[in-house]
């Protein structure tokens, strides 16, 4: 560090300040990378809270869908939906959500006893309703999906069976069973295009799973209701408000982690960095000693913190891009989005800690001595 | 210690979190539905009853109270038993519903109450909530609009003129449906102390592969721990203990959800709470490179008068293992506190500190210590005593 001081004017001035700066670097390894993995390390922390605060949020959205329908379209007055209901419904949606029909009709099994059919797409029942333990998908045309309480009663075996409806009698075979816990269990389900040929009746719900934030769901909502004047839509409150409670304190309590580890990661590079400025006193007071003036010395310290900021910053974003993604994989099993937006941020937030831990000491020496220094007190 | 504190707060909440959020997650409602065991098959069309309410079996009012004498009567959030019934209203079939709003129970020596205010938190109320022992019911919001009705109003029930209290919005079935005490609802089916299904909120563990298996077929050991893990499964097994002729079922789409929901963001805390470990151990060890670094002076100073390596690395772990205890007993309580403060804005709730934590916390305050001091103490260890005394670096 000697060194450093004695080559002084053995150069332009701008040349021998960044050689001031490498050597700094160079000379002291082990301390600069010190200060630069400590503020890699925080700089990737808060990235990858950051990160993952502005992507929890869609995360936990796609699995709030797996409770089901959050809207539903019925007929006023129970009646059935008209004929273009369906093609409606998907055109309004435009791909955001996933609708599925549902029509029903009592019906009477062989022994004259009462049960509820209900006709659907079973394509679409499957990916919007995940909950339904299911022992077997129908496939083919007069397969029935049986509920656990009624096949008690018309398929003790899993036998086929036959059911009447106003003097029309239907053959299924049952190609599975399907417990819920709820109302289905005591019902019996066929796909759609059997239960119009047996029945003639159409469907008269649609179940929606419309995706995307609150705003957007009633805006779906309010677009449904322009389109479908002839029917009910509304929201499935239960669903809807749960998933805003949940996702409020989720949110909530992850700022509030991600401040305390941003604020201690932030503390931990202020004092590895001001360690390393007071640790150098010795060069400060021989720049001092040799004729530098005050300003000289501050830029100079400034300017390697803010190298080093700048430094650890991006080092540091890439890999909390890497962590936030990690954590997105293991624990919402699809990545997280990486965010360029909070680079800025990252940068900006780096840079004023660093410069904050470089002027403090700076402040601190500014009045001592350089003889004292140079003793060795 | 800052570290340690942080560390602290941090693991109370990830550990704590998952009870409050389960807590949070009964706002979607019951995750258990009681039925009689001998029933006839449901009838029920958007959530319109067509069976005739003489049909079927019904659950006995009595035995309501014995779910809190269950095992897991604690995760017991409430209940709400249901009582549909057919009434003519204005020369039209309407279904009454009969339940508890928020009733007084008793059981033993315990006095508590449930209903659909606790286990239905989405029904909304225009007007009053009707009390359990009034004669006065609440009229659903397309039903009131039908029969343009409005709150405070009479209305003329099998009958008898009721008072509405007020309008329920709900978003589901119950719309166009009375509601009123479960007393009315039997006294109009004649059939005193009769319930057809039973709605019950608990707060459970998500299910493993432990949860799924049949009780039938475990072992006693096995089955003791099924028994008293508050999966859905062993809760709704109790729940057909408690209740004669009972038949208790889990609704998937409530229950397992929760499951998925829950996981997902418990792991999400755990994971964060990793990361606040590493950014403490971090913390900890940038400290510690700076104390041993200073002094430098007095390691040389050892060196010279003949102590070894070994000697001068124990000295040091051994100043940090105490130095990581006092600051862990520190940090404990001031992550507490910390712990408490989130608790409370977050959840309006206390966030507990299990005491069994302290010791955890204290051997990962030193575990973490040893970890980030590690690299310190070695460089000290192998300072030259020359330069150390020439106080030279």
């Amino acid at each position: 560090m000697n060194s450093v001081a004695e080559r002084r004017g053995s150069g332009k001035q701008t040349s021998m300040f960044l050689r001031m700066l490498m050597r700094a670097a160079v000379l002291r390894r082990g301390r600069a990378a010190s200060a630069l993995l400590a503020m890699i390390v925080a700089a990737a922390a808060a990235t990858a809270m950051l990160n993952l605060y502005v992507d929890v949020q869609a995360k936990l959205r796609r699995e709030f869908r797996n409770y089901g329908a959050n809207v539903v379209v019925v007929g006023k007055e129970g009646a059935a939906l008209p004929a273009d209901a369906r093609n409606k419904v998907e055109s309004a949606l435009g791909g955001k959500g996933l609708s599925v029909p549902f029509a029903y009709v009592v019906a009477r099994t062989a022994d004259g006893q009462s049960v509820v059919v209900g006709g659907t797409d079973f394509d679409k029942v499957r990916k919007l309703d995940s909950w339904w333990s299911v022992s077997g998908w129908p496939a083919g045309p007069q397969d029935a999906l049986v509920g656990t309480r009624a096949a008690a009663v018309v398929s003790a075996q899993g036998k086929p069976f036959d059911l009447s409806f106003q003097g029309r009698t239907i053959h299924l075979n049952a190609a599975g069973t399907l417990g819920t816990g709820a109302a289905e269990d005591s019902r019996i389900y066929i796909s759609l295009p059997d239960f119009e040929s047996w029945t003639g009746i159409r469907p008269s719900t649609i179940e929606i799973a419309a995706s995307g934030s609150t705003d957007e769901v009633n805006a779906a909502i309010a677009k449904l209701a322009v389109v479908l004047p002839e029917a009910e839509v509304r929201p499935v409150r239960q669903i809807m408000e749960g998933e805003a409670r949940v996702l409020g304190k989720t949110k909530a309590t992850l700022l509030a982690s991600a401040s305390l580890i941003i604020l201690t990661a932030a503390l931990c590079v202020l004092s590895t960095l001001m360690g390393r400025v007071l640790d150098r006193r010795r060069d400060f007071a021989i720049m001092k000693a040799l004729g530098a003036s005050e300003r000289l010395i501050s830029s100079f310290f400034a300017a390697e913190a803010s190298v080093l900021g700048a430094m650890g910053a991006v080092v540091g974003f890439v890999i909390g891009i890497g962590a936030a993604a990690w954590i997105g994989r293991v624990n919402f099993h699809a990545p997280v989005v990486p965010r360029l937006n909070i680079l800025p941020w990252v940068v900006l937030g780096s840079i004023a800690v660093a410069l904050i831990s470089a002027v403090l000491p700076m402040s601190l020496l500014r009045r001592v001595q350089p003889a004292v220094i140079l003793r060795g007190e | 210690m800052l570290g340690v504190g942080v560390a602290t707060a941090m693991i109370a909440v990830a550990t704590d979190v998952g009870d409050k959020m389960s807590r949070e997650l009964r706002t979607y409602g019951a995750n258990l539905l009681v039925t009689p065991q001998e029933d006839s098959l449901d009838l029920q069309i958007g959530g319109v009853d067509l069976k005739p309410p003489s049909d079927g079996a019904y659950l006995n009012e009595a035995d309501l109270p014995k779910i809190r004498g269950t095992f897991w009567h604690h995760n017991i959030v409430g209940f709400a038993p249901m009582l549909p019934v057919n009434v003519d209203v204005n020369g039209k079939k309407v279904t009454l519903l009969g339940t508890y709003f928020s009733k007084k129970l008793t059981f033993g020596k315990e006095d508590f109450a449930t209903g659909v205010r606790i286990t239905h938190p989405w029904w909304k109320v225009q007007g009053e909530w009707p009390g359990d022992e009034s004669g006065e019911v609440l009229v659903g919001e397309s039903l009131a609009k039908k029969i343009a009705l409005r709150a405070g109003e009479r209305l003329e029930i099998g009958g008898q003129a009721r008072r509405i209290s007020g309008i329920l919005s709900t978003g589901s079935a119950e719309d166009g449906e009375i509601v009123a005490p479960l007393g009315l609802a039997q006294q109009i089916l004649g059939k005193p102390g009769a319930v057809r299904r039973l709605y019950v909120s608990a707060l459970t563990k998500p299910e493993d592969a432990l949860a799924r298996r049949d009780p039938k077929t475990m072992n006693s050991e096995l089955f003791d721990r099924w028994y008293c893990s508050p999966y859905v499964q062993s809760i709704a097994y109790q729940l057909q203990e408690a209740i004669p002729h009972s038949h208790a079922e889990q609704i998937r789409q409530v229950a397992q959800t929760e499951g998925t929901v829950l996981s997902r963001i418990q792991g999400l805390m755990l994971l964060i709470t990793l990361a606040a470990l590493l950014a403490s151990a971090l913390a900890v060890s940038a400290a510690m490179a700076t104390a041993i670094f200073e002094r430098r002076g007095e390691v040389g100073l050892m060196k010279a008068l003949g102590a070894g390596n070994t000697a001068i690395a124990a000295l040091f772990f051994v100043e940090a293992a105490l130095l990581a205890l006092i600051g862990g007993l520190i940090g404990f309580g001031a992550g507490a506190v910390l712990a408490r403060q989130i608790g409370r804005s977050i959840f309006d709730s206390q966030i507990t500190i299990d005491p069994v934590l302290l010791p955890v916390i204290l051997t990962l305050a030193v575990v973490v210590t040893f970890a980030g001091s590690a690299l310190a103490i070695r460089r000290a260890v192998k300072f030259d005593p020359v330069y150390a005394l020439r106080s030279e670096a």
